[in-house]
């Protein structure tokens, strides 16, 4: 098979694992997306490294590219081939459907936040129930 | 680019995208290196299928690796050994990511203990 079948193939199986198999659905989850968007930004960066400066170079007949390294057109966006972007994508849906997965078996489940962002937040919010709360009684006590 | 730092061309990339991710596990608490069974459970399993692919996919031709930008460590005969970690680190940075943008919209991805409250309208 070429890599472009693998690709394909590949991002057809991490699907159906998805939405079938593991029925995860991280797919239909706004959280996946908006996460794949800032990985597939990383990723472009990365991969154009790797492939621009020619760390990995692909085989034309292979891919849907001519084999010219190129930063966009002939099938290659910032000089990586689009078959990479589906290898990224099954790679990265794999990845989380089993971490997602294990979470729902129980494994390692929680605590999922406990840094000083998280905590500054519950404090800056626990003080604006307070102060909603003090406003509230304030009102009440008005005649 | 010189030439004893030209061989860390891969390998420096995967260093970076591990720093780069640090924040996220101790600013914003992601607790995704703190909860190693549950990460070796998903990144064993996705190494090995892609070792697989990359094996075959050398094997055949499809891609090949600079000598020079690699630090010309082979498993099997033919794998970089960044191919290896590569399969390990960039789950990890995706896993954290995941977990960053759940912890900072609050978002569920679905293996919450209890539904998260759907306050407004089917966000999920």
């Amino acid at each position: 098979m070429t890599y472009t079948q693998l690709a394909v193939l590949g991002v057809v199986v991490a699907v159906l694992l998805d939405l079938a198999v593991l029925r995860v659905g991280l797919l239909r989850r706004r959280a996946f997306w908006t996460g794949y968007a800032i990985i597939v930004f990383f990723q472009l960066l990365t991969n154009g490294w790797l492939t621009g400066r020619e760390i990995v170079t692909y085989d034309p007949a292979a891919t849907l590219s001519s084999g010219q390294v190129v930063l966009l057109g002939d099938w290659r966006v910032l000089f990586a081939p689009v078959e990479d972007l589906m290898f990224g994508f099954a790679l990265v849906l794999l990845a989380l459907d089993l971490w997602v997965g294990w979470g729902r078996q129980g494994v390692d489940r929680e605590p999922y936040a406990d840094g000083p962002w998280q905590r500054r937040r519950d404090a800056r919010e626990a003080r604006a129930a307070q102060q909603d709360q003090a406003a509230q009684r304030a009102r009440n006590a008005r005649p | 680019m010189a030439e004893e730092l030209r061989q860390f061309a891969y390998l420096g990339v995967l260093v970076l995208v591990l720093l780069t991710t640090l924040p996220l596990e101790l600013y914003l608490g992601v607790r995704v290196w703190r909860r190693p069974r549950r990460l070796a459970l998903t990144v064993l399993p996705v190494v090995a299928v892609f070792v697989v692919w990359d094996l075959y996919a050398i094997d055949r031709g499809h891609w090949d690796f600079d000598p020079a930008q690699t630090v010309g460590v082979l498993l099997f005969g033919t794998l970089p050994v960044e191919e290896l970690l590569f399969f390990l680190v960039v789950p990890v940075a995706a896993i954290m990511t995941l977990e960053a943008v759940r912890v900072v919209r609050r978002w569920p991805v679905g293996d919450e203990a209890t539904p998260a409250p759907r306050t407004h309208g089917g966000e999920q």
